[in-house]
């Protein structure tokens, strides 16, 4: 059993309840919601990545065509990207954590590890908006050229990606905290951190073909 | 404050789209009104909009489906008219108007037509097939019709408030960029299509995890309906795909809305990018169209011909094998593009090869009608129909995929031809076909089979009158899209293709009447026992119209063509089988979730539309604090009693029993 099923729980109330399920007809023969919801929860991120994916293919596609304006050589500060994937990956164990917590209806460590998810993808956003920032004032904003169109879109549609994400943890603590442990709160919670990962998952290939490629180039 | 909105976005000075949408507003005002005054608002608003029943959902995508089909016909009926007049003619409408005529009909009849009827179909049918009570996400799946819907509305306040898009179904940039389309129109299109994505999207996903995860006990994958599996590899299709017109959708509105130069002339950007990433989307789109057609087809002519579907593991091969390479043929769009001969040679012969399963499905429908005893009812001539329309598609498809000869033919009326033949001949046939085959499984009663058939002939006939002439204007060099043309040799043909239209229409005609007549003698096309085609699937167990809880005990499924097993069994030993033990069943509650969220969507596309971003803002957060309250309740389902249950059954039981013993006495 991995974290992510210890954390979902195995207790779908109607179990307890002795009552006819809606989806199955006796409880051993029966799918849980536990499983349902997951499963539906991968295939909207498989969706997702195939979103990515599209933006990647415009970004490799338009990769050269800088239109006279500054290459990823001349931009990107691996320095800067490198703490933005370290703070992420953290953020990972932390959300991780935070599923353990909420297992182990454990008020300190889950809401502990959900603060520190939040103080790291504010961070990384932080950072990312600098970043972003810093090269529009340098005269290299998404309208300079097709190269920095696909640039701001795949690395922005990303950090939009961790912003919802944060909107999402902070209704998660809230939720926990006026309903407490529930079946369902915990359903959502196991959505909320494979969403977490698969950002993660993401900003690896980012970070391998956007920067370290564009550095190398 | 209001962004680029002002009374001049109202076409006071057009009197067709003016004409038009009063008659429409007058037509919504009418229904509001009449529904208002009969007092059926709070009803409609109890059982259908907040609905989260899958069946409710699925009858109300067909509805939207219909509806829509009306007004993309008026679009077709237009277009052939203007081009039957516009012979050294300016015509009747005006080239600006005749080009947003065009570019809403293929949006609608795509995207607003057969999209909302398959999926309708899907979701009305696959739960009862597989044996279950619901699909996997109930409130997920409202969502996602009202977003369907967003849409649909959004294209067609076009009509009223600004302009649609001039730049064809699909927007080709450069033409779809900013610099050459500057009004609202492309803006219509992508924020409608952007909306109702998600919706489609959110069904894709909600429809896979069913098939996938949710069966009735013993329902194991090669036991499931032909139906099922086509929803389940369309449904995969839309899951993989739909996503890459979100994204590419996306890139346009950038360099429209932000000045991005992702597909512009200038500073890098690559047009034919947008060519490559919409038709990735766009091929695999026409299999998510087909694949559920193709699923109806196989019940029903199972059904029809009294025989097991011929072939059911390589009609599941095939199935899967179109589902992958549908992903493999996309450049045959743009063989013209100059991608040279290595590369356009693949995608030809890839073209060709997925030709195979489709061949393969054919031969096993004729090999199931074989030796079958078909009864010719209206379902099934819808099919017949298609098996013969569909393979001129088909060979005339095949001829397109050969390069030389699609670099003689692209663009012109011969390509229209050809995409009319395989969308109308297979997907609306299909939808058709189901809508009259299910039918009684929602509503309780058949349609009028007369008028069925009457209004399938005129459908037949029209659309050969209406389309072969084009395959002949096409060779003769006549190419899509043209207002007015001043080749005398091309004239006649035009006349007769709107002569076809017009036959379309009293086919159309026709089935209105066949609504109306059938719901005033509905007493007499009961359908009493639940069973009315001697059906072989799992739908046909349950009550027409089905409880809302679909199955009072699940059946356990011990073969392929489950309820055929269980009726036989009752056959042979003259009897039902035992009652069972009756339990409380527990459904999801209805929410208005879906419908909420959809009214914000809709006010968020508007105010994108118009550069209105208070407006947007605002719709954001309205949509944000929708969830938050869905996810804030605490009782999300309720409970039916046992002895309700028992009631349904019971009566159900009675009638069933009554058409067996009828059928024991005439043996």
């Amino acid at each position: 059993m991995t974290a992510f099923e210890a954390a979902a729980g195995h207790n779908d109330d109607w179990e307890a309840a002795g009552r006819q399920p809606r989806l199955g007809h006796t409880a051993s023969e029966l799918v849980s919601k536990r499983i349902i919801t997951g499963y539906g929860f991968w295939i909207f991120l498989l969706s997702d990545i195939i979103m990515f994916s599209a933006f990647f293919a415009a970004y490799a596609v338009l990769v050269g065509n800088t239109a006279g304006g500054p290459s990823g050589r001349e931009l990107f500060n691996l320095r800067n990207v490198g703490l933005e994937t370290a703070v992420l990956l953290v953020s990972s164990f932390t959300v991780g954590l935070a599923s353990i917590g909420a297992q182990a209806r454990s008020g300190a460590w889950f809401y502990g590890a959900m603060a520190a998810t939040f103080i790291l993808g504010a961070v990384f956003l932080s950072i990312e908006i600098r970043e972003f920032a810093s090269m529009a004032a340098r005269g290299a904003g998404p309208t300079r050229s097709a190269f920095l169109s696909a640039f701001f879109t795949l690395v922005g549609c990303h950090g939009l990606h961790i912003t919802i994400g944060l909107l999402w943890l902070l209704t998660m603590m809230a939720q926990v905290f006026a309903k407490g442990y529930r079946a369902d709160i915990l359903r959502r919670m196991l959505c909320f951190s494979l969403f977490w990962h698969a950002l993660d998952i993401i900003w690896v290939a980012i970070f391998t073909v956007v920067y370290l490629m564009g550095a190398a180039q | 404050m209001w962004g680029k909105l002002s009374w001049a976005a109202i076409p006071f000075d057009q009197p067709i789209p003016l004409i038009a949408s009063c008659v429409v507003g007058l037509v919504i005002s009418g229904v509001l009104a009449f529904v208002t005054l009969k007092g059926w608002l709070p009803y409609l608003w109890r059982e259908w909009i907040t609905s989260v029943d899958h069946k409710r959902i699925g009858v109300m995508y067909v509805l939207l489906a219909m509806v829509m089909l009306l007004r993309g016909f008026i679009d077709a009926i237009m277009m052939r008219s203007q081009q039957a007049l516009a012979f050294r003619s300016p015509g009747y409408l005006p080239p600006e108007h005749y080009d947003q005529i065009f570019s809403a009909h293929g949006t609608l009849m795509i995207f607003f037509v057969a999209m909302p009827f398959v999926i309708g179909l899907m979701n009305f049918v696959v739960p009862l097939q597989l044996g279950i009570r619901d699909v996997a996400f109930p409130t997920l799946n409202s969502v996602g019709f009202w977003l369907t819907a967003t849409g649909a509305l959004l294209v067609n306040i076009s009509l009223f408030v600004g302009e649609f898009s001039r730049a064809t179904w699909l927007p080709y940039p450069p033409l779809s960029e900013l610099k050459y389309s500057p009004g609202v129109g492309v803006d219509y299109y992508l924020w409608a299509l952007e909306i109702s994505g998600v919706g489609t999207l959110v069904a894709g996903i909600n429809l896979i995890t069913t098939v996938l995860k949710l069966h009735a006990p013993g329902m194991t994958y090669m036991r499931m309906p032909m139906f099922c599996w086509t929803t389940l590899a369309s449904n995969l299709l839309i899951v993989a795909a739909f996503p890459i017109l979100t994204a590419t959708l996306t890139m346009l509105v950038l360099d429209r809305y932000l000045g991005f130069h992702f597909f512009t002339n200038e500073a890098g950007g690559n047009m034919m990018m947008f060519m490559n990433l919409i038709w990735a989307w766009g091929h695999p789109e026409v299999y998510i169209l087909i694949l559920p057609a193709f699923g109806v087809f196989s019940e029903v002519v199972a059904t029809f011909s009294n025989k097991p579907l011929f072939g059911y593991r390589s009609m599941v091969a095939a199935t899967m094998v179109i589902c992958i390479l549908s992903f493999t043929v996309w450049l045959h769009h743009f063989f013209t593009m100059g991608a040279g001969a290595d590369v356009n040679a693949v995608f030809g012969i890839m073209s060709m090869v997925i030709a195979v399963p489709t061949g393969v499905k054919v031969f096993n429908w004729l090999f199931t009608m074989y030796g079958g005893r078909i009864v010719y009812s209206t379902p099934i001539l819808w099919s017949i129909g298609f098996m013969v329309t569909f393979v001129i598609g088909g060979m005339t498809g095949v001829l397109l995929a050969v390069p030389p000869a699609d670099f003689v033919l692209h663009n012109s009326l011969f390509l229209v031809a050809h995409f009319h033949n395989v969308i109308i001949g297979g997907v609306i046939f299909g939808s058709f076909a189901g809508y009259t085959y299910w039918f009684p499984k929602a509503f309780g009663f058949r349609l009028h089979e007369g008028l069925g058939k009457a209004s399938f002939w005129c459908w037949i006939i029209g659309f050969y009158v209406a389309f072969v002439p084009l395959y002949v204007l096409g060779l003769m060099g006549m190419t899509r899209r043209m207002q007015h043309y001043d080749v005398a040799a091309w004239h006649p043909w035009l006349l007769i293709a709107a002569g076809g239209a017009a036959i379309i229409l009293t086919g159309i005609i026709l089935q209105i009447a066949q609504l109306t007549v059938s719901i005033r003698r509905r007493d007499q096309l009961r359908d009493e026992t639940g069973d009315p085609w001697n059906g072989r699937s799992l739908e046909w167990a349950t009550p027409s119209p089905p409880p809302a809880f679909n199955f009072a005990v699940l059946p356990r499924i011990e073969s392929g063509d489950a309820y055929w097993g269980i009726k036989e069994r009752a056959l042979q030993q003259a009897r039902l089988s035992e009652e069972p033990a009756y339990a409380e069943i527990e459904m999801p509650r209805n929410s208005p979730t879906g419908f909420v969220c959809a009214f914000f969507a809709t006010i968020m596309g508007f105010a994108m539309i118009w550069h209105i971003w208070w407006m947007v803002g605002l719709a954001a957060l309205g949509a944000y604090a929708t969830f938050v309250v869905f996810a804030w309740r605490d009782v999300d389902e309720y409970i039916i009693p046992a002895d309700t249950v028992a009631r349904i059954d019971r009566a159900n039981r009675s009638a069933r029993s009554a058409a067996l013993a009828r059928r024991q006495v005439v043996p």
